[in-house]
């Protein structure tokens, strides 16, 4: 391998990129406007969650639960008959139905402690659980502060103080930020590279290389750094004017250190981009094949939920990933602000990973250009 | 039996085949055609002669009705093509066969597949269509190779299976574009005479043919030459010689271009050789075997050429050619013998000899996305040249190849000539000692030809550079010093020109290559697999005239909406899908494989999460507490903390989500009961999700606690609260994520791939040009997209059962309602998906926009407007119209309504009837807005 024909080649593929108006697009529409909109639109939990109460009960009290529901977390609330109660749950219109028995006020002031029923449709898992609790304390909140002129309050005699660490508002935004610039990174590691040799072949040029003296891990390596090289300073320049500047969100650790793990990832990835390549042949069934390979190397790499939720087989197999690591390095770099003492099994396991996919996609790469 | 009639004047009498009045044609800001005044006599053999991009395949296009008239007017066959009725009625007379080799074939589908599906286009029943491509396949000589997919014949056969499928209706007006480009003599002659044979026999059809060969235009009975858009004129060929005064129809349209592009034009004179000056060996090969599996592509190939020779290499595409000249570059390594550049054997490894080597490859081949100078730049330094004397190199060649104006101009924008040139200095730069050139001026015109041709013979004569070059031109071939003539991997014969002809005692070069490879063909006798069938055919083509005699005319229907037409696009695409690995896995295991993604990876479900404890009271109460929290399912507990420095590390680095930190004097405090003690929980918030629920856990914990030991404390008088409120969680009671969202990613992607095969389907034809069979034939609108619609629609409903199966066998999903109600609907539903994916491709004219396109129509509305996360009833604004309009959303209802609440039709029917209009709605809107006709 001589060095400077790889520099020659590398420079080469960033000038085709530069004259490709729609990859140009695609790189800086992903690490702006959809880390922007991704961060500034995550959405809360519960929004407009639908309600139907069923009144049996018609006292101050009951009244003062319905009107206490409302935009945004919910609806503003049907009042149902009991009989419309299962029907409108079965069409999924009402998420939530809350029946106040006949004469649950007179039995609250009695002190003979009524019971409201929350009927709540958990097929949908987001409003479900969260929209539960909601439901229940202001329920709560709406009852004791009615008891309340009855009564004066009891003391707890052991309290909880609840702190969360890294973020300590538990923005979403933050949150997805972060994830946006990882999944960024690794889409466009395996698109450009992955472009670039079909569009090669595509045009014949591969072929016009190989006559040259240029071998093909020459071809291959140029690909490789110039391709990473421009996801990564797109990545640094997103993280630090798109994540720290327009978004304000607080980065804990040493950003240096995350791109260099950015630089093992896409060292991966891109060999990925190459192998995906050569799988496919054509631009089309390389768009098929990303479908089917980008989706499980996000949604599975614990990026957008933890992976200590799935099955333990699904967490063994993605370990073979480099997104897991680089996720996991992410994360306790980013916001953990850990340093390399921490994450040093995670640039290990990359650096394994990527030295495996990349003999791996130079034994395909040599194939594919017989 | 009239036979050929040679008198024009015999049936000038006839109406005219087509009539064309001020006509032009723009691609964008190129003019294609531009004010065409035309009357084409019927009943004749008429050719349009001109190089590659003057406009003889617009015109044609449009004769054919496959492309819209933009300005003028054109009649074909009396009526006015721009009809759309005169084009329905007329456009099962009229066989259209479009540029490039088997442009309109299915290459995956074999030879018989080809033309039924051709014959069941114009509505043939079975017994017609097997009579009639039976013998057709027999006239053609086609029929030993009916089983063979048509993307593995070579370049003659399939022009005879385009004829085939062209000739399937019986035309009176018969379009090819082209058909001889790019195919060897041989095939070349016997495709002419398998023409003339069926004129012969009906003597009425028309036929018009566009050439690049002149020598083939000779023999034809009317032409048309074509330069620049225009007509530069038109009559019989020997008009067109005596108009002009020449000798050849070459020359004579050259004679008839305008002014300035004749201007600096010369005949080619390459001088003779200077006899012994230098006569040691540039290339020599030995033996020379390539086979691939069970093909040898090159056997046994064996020569030597002296430094500073021309040496032609000619043969039919896909001879073997270009597999030699790779294996002379060295980029295929050699299965048998031995390839010596300049006494060096040619080590594929060994890229030190590849300095002294130039190439240029068939097609063009340089970067289109950098300058001329960048792309000299970069070559030049590929090679190693010294950096120092690069820019006087480049400016040296730029300079020689007429370059200079063009330096900073982007190839694209180039003619085609300039780009030739250019690929020629490129492949210059190092000044090598042997350039190696594939076909380096197909396309190009006559006279740029010759300049071309003036270079190398410069290059050759001066600077003692060794060409070896492989051009189907016979004119080309007769300027070399010496040509070896290829066939089916095997070098026929080697010798000059002057030889050749000479040993064959044949007018030319041309007859005495044919007679050549009509003696290898009878050695082979038995045709072998993967090469010319030539004897079988040569014979067979006799036969032909009797063949179309025997036919009936063929039944036409002019039905609207025609089952056999439609079924002809459903099997069509069904066997190709079949043959398509990566599509058929995307079809039929790409939903599972996203549904186990998404199944799991849409989890809402937090549990193992780790936590410890950091317990500075270490007493039974507040060991108690820890264990709450340990015997909870959601937590795991590891390792007590020891202090602050280890409860920031634990954290840091992950391994901890929660910890807990117990205060000094807690079970004293508790117990005294007058002060409030406060327990601190720490928890992990870089994934807030996750964090939230793990507050909502630690807190119920909390809360539990506290009251168990109030009751411990207190008694059970402490407890009772002031009311209760009992939550019930329906249709999900274990409120388990996967319940709730497996039932509701089957719509997804039910939506989500059907719609984009569909779509496919559709733009795939586009982008490859078969697109053309629905624009000529009699095909309509709808029976193209049901037909296409079809096949698609039966891999959704395999996918449902696959989906409904995996959710209930491996996510173990309980299934509570009605199953016939579930699949009533995803047939509705699949229907609507595979429709949207229709209607989508008609806007789409590439695959990877197709791709991309239909991922986002239809994963937004289906994941955020469609109740799968967020309910309908939630939304607002456009989402929540989207949301009342998408079949998703009422797919979901019915597919959550019958896995988990135990519904049936009585009470989905309100979400079923959404679904039956969307499909026929979508299906109509895609069958408007689709065009019959290329614009």
């Amino acid at each position: 391998m001589r060095v400077a024909n790889v520099v020659e080649l590398g420079i080469k593929e960033l000038r085709g990129l530069w004259r490709d108006p729609m990859l140009l697009v695609l790189i800086v529409y992903s690490f702006t406007v959809s880390i922007y909109t991704a961060s500034t639109a995550m959405p809360e939990t519960l929004n407009r969650a639908a309600i139907g109460i069923v009144d049996e009960d018609q006292s101050p009290v009951s009244a003062r639960i319905v009107t206490a529901f409302y935009p945004p977390y919910f609806s503003v609330p049907s009042l149902i008959s009991q009989h419309e109660m299962d029907r409108r749950m079965d069409a999924g219109l009402d998420t939530f139905a809350l029946d106040i028995p006949p004469n649950f006020q007179r039995d609250l002031l009695a002190g003979r402690s009524p019971t409201i029923q929350l009927n709540v449709d958990a097929t949908r898992m987001s409003q479900a659980f969260s929209g539960g609790g909601y439901v229940q304390s202001i329920v709560s909140g709406e009852v004791s502060e009615f008891l309340n002129h009855y009564r004066g309050d009891s003391a707890v005699p052991v309290s909880l103080v609840l702190r969360s660490r890294f973020n300590q508002e538990l923005n979403k935004g933050w949150f997805g930020a972060v994830t946006n610039v990882i999944s960024s990174i690794t889409m466009l590691a395996i698109v450009l590279t992955g472009a670039a040799l079909i569009r090669e072949r595509e045009h014949g040029t591969i072929e016009h290389l190989l006559v040259m003296p240029v071998t093909p891990t020459e071809i291959m390596v140029s690909k490789v750094w110039s391709m990473g090289l421009v996801v990564l300073v797109a990545s640094a320049v997103s993280l630090i004017f798109v994540v720290q500047g327009a978004l304000h969100v607080p980065i804990n650790g040493s950003l240096t250190l995350f791109l260099f793990g950015a630089a093992l990832h896409l060292f991966a990835t891109t060999c990925m981009g190459i192998f995906l390549a050569t799988v496919a042949g054509s631009m089309p069934q390389f768009g098929l094949l990303l479908m089917l390979v980008l989706l499980p190397l996000q949604v599975l790499s614990g990026g957008t939920t933890p992976r200590e939720s799935m099955p333990q087989i699904i967490q063994d197999i993605m370990l073979a990933a480099p997104n897991t690591h680089f996720v996991m390095l992410a994360q306790a770099i980013l916001f953990r602000g850990a340093g390399l003492d921490v994450v040093w099994p995670q640039f290990l396991a990359l650096l394994v990973i990527a030295s495996v996919l990349f003999f791996f996609s130079l034994r395909r790469f040599r194939k594919f250009l017989r | 039996m009239s036979g050929l009639s040679d008198e024009p004047g015999a049936r000038g009498a006839a109406a005219p085949v087509a009539r064309l009045e001020a006509v032009s044609l723009a691609y964008g800001r190129t003019q294609a055609l531009d004010d065409i005044h035309l009357t084409i006599p019927s009943g004749r053999m008429v050719g349009l002669i001109g190089p590659d991009g003057v406009g003889k395949s617009s015109l044609l296009s449009l004769l054919a009705g496959a492309h819209v008239v933009q300005k003028g007017r054109v009649e074909v066959l009396g009526g006015d093509i721009a009809d759309a009725t005169h084009r329905r009625l007329s456009c099962p007379r009229i066989a259209y066969m479009p540029q490039g080799l088997g442009k309109n074939l299915y290459p995956t589908l074999s030879v018989f597949e080809n033309v039924e599906f051709f014959a069941r286009l114009f509505g043939q029943d079975r017994a017609e269509r097997e009579r009639r491509i039976g013998e057709l396949l027999r006239a053609t000589g086609l029929d030993p190779f009916a089983e063979r997919p048509a993307g593995k014949l070579s370049g003659g056969m399939k022009q005879k299976l385009g004829l085939c499928c062209a000739l399937i209706h019986d035309p009176d007006l018969l379009i090819l574009d082209e058909p001889t480009t790019g195919v060897d003599p041989l095939s070349r002659r016997q495709f002419w005479e398998l023409i003339d044979d069926i004129r012969r026999e009906r003597p009425r059809m028309s036929v018009i043919v566009a050439t690049a060969y002149m020598e083939e235009a000779q023999g034809f009975d009317w032409l048309v030459a074509m330069d620049g858009g225009r007509i530069l004129a038109t009559g019989t060929p020997a008009e067109l010689l005596q108009q002009t005064g020449t000798a050849t129809l070459d020359a004579a349209f050259i004679a008839l271009l305008p002014e300035e592009r004749r201007r600096g034009h010369q005949q080619v004179v390459i001088p003779p050789r200077p006899t012994g000056a230098n006569n040691d060996i540039a290339i020599e090969a030995e033996h020379l075997t390539m086979r691939f599996g069970t093909f040898t592509a090159v056997d046994d190939v064996s020569f030597r050429i002296p430094r500073g020779e021309i040496f032609g290499f000619l043969g039919s595409n896909g001879c073997g050619k270009t597999t030699t000249m790779k294996m002379l570059t060295g980029l295929l390594p050699a299965t048998e013998g031995v390839a010596r550049l300049f006494g060096h054997v040619v080590d594929p490894n060994d890229i030190e000899v590849r300095r002294r080597v130039g190439y240029m490859s068939q097609a063009f081949s340089l970067y289109s996305e950098l300058t001329v100078r960048q792309n000299f730049d970069l070559h030049a330094r590929l090679f190693r040249m010294p950096p120092a004397t690069i820019p006087a190199r480049i400016d040296e060649m730029a300079r020689r190849f007429g370059l200079v104006e063009v330096m900073d101009a982007l190839p694209d924008a180039l003619p085609l000539g300039i780009r030739q040139r250019l690929s020629l200095a490129v492949a210059m730069i190092h000044a090598p000692d042997m350039l190696i050139l594939d076909e380096p001026t197909s396309g190009v015109d006559p006279i740029a030809r010759d300049a071309f041709w003036q270079m190398l013979s410069e290059l050759s004569r001066k600077d003692n550079v060794t060409i070896f070059v492989s051009t189907h031109f016979m004119n080309e071939a007769e300027l070399c010093d010496r040509i070896s003539l290829m066939h089916a991997g095997k070098v026929l014969v080697s010798d000059t020109p002057a030889a050749i002809v000479e040993k064959r005692a044949t007018r030319s070069l041309e007859e005495a290559f044919i007679a050549y490879l009509e003696d290898a063909i009878r050695e082979q006798q038995v045709p072998a697999p993967a090469v010319q069938p030539g004897a079988a055919e040569a014979v067979a083509a006799k036969s032909v005239a009797e063949a179309p005699s025997s036919i009936a005319p063929p039944s036409q229907p002019r039905r609207f909406f025609d089952l056999r037409r439609m079924f002809a696009y459903t099997r069509r695409e069904t066997l190709e899908l079949r043959r398509d690995p990566i599509r058929a896995t995307l079809a039929i295991l790409g939903s599972v494989i996203l549904m186990f993604v998404v199944g799991y990876g849409i989890n809402m479900d937090v549990e193992n999460l780790s936590f410890a404890v950091l317990d500075r009271d270490d007493t039974t109460l507040s060991r108690d507490y820890a264990l709450q929290i340990a015997g909870s399912r959601y937590f795991t507990e590891k390792a007590p903390i020891r202090d602050y420095a280890d409860l920031d590390r634990r954290m840091r680095d992950g391994e901890l989500s929660l910890a807990i930190e117990i205060p000094p004097g807690f079970g004293r405090d508790v117990a005294r009961g007058h002060k409030t003690v406060e327990i601190a929980a720490w928890i992990d918030g870089a994934m807030p999700t996750r964090a939230e629920t793990v507050r909502g856990y630690v807190q119920g914990m909390h809360t539990a606690w506290l009251t168990q030991k109030a009751r411990e404390l207190y008694g059970d008088a402490a407890i009772i609260g002031d009311f209760q409120i009992a939550i019930r969680y329906r249709y999900n009671p274990g409120i388990e994520s996967l319940v709730a969202i497996v039932p509701a990613v089957i719509p997804l992607l039910l939506m989500m791939i059907p719609a984009m095969l569909a779509a496919l389907s559709v733009v795939r034809e586009k982008e490859l040009g078969s697109i053309i069979n629905f624009y000529v034939t009699p095909v309509t609108r709808m029976e193209f997209l049901v037909g296409k619609q079809m096949p698609y629609v039966a891999l959704g409903m395999l996918n449902f059962v696959m989906l409904v199966a995996f959710a209930v066998f491996a996510f173990r999903v309980p299934f509570t309602g009605s199953l016939l109600t579930l699949s009533v609907a995803a047939l509705l539903y699949v229907f609507a998906a595979t429709g949207l994916g229709l209607l989508i491709s008609t806007f789409m004219s590439s695959q990877i926009a197709a791709i991309f396109g239909t991922a986002l129509i239809t994963l937004i509305p289906a994941v955020q407007y469609s109740g799968m996360i967020d309910p309908v009833s939630s939304l607002e604004g456009a989402g929540a119209f989207i949301g009342q309009i998408y079949p998703t959303a009422y797919f979901v209802t019915i597919a959550r309504g019958t896995f988990s609440k135990g519904l049936g039709f009585q009470d989905l029917a309100g979400s079923l009837v959404p679904l039956l209009i969307a499909g026929p709605v979508l299906l109509g809107c895609g069958a408007a807005f689709l065009r019959k006709q290329a614009a």
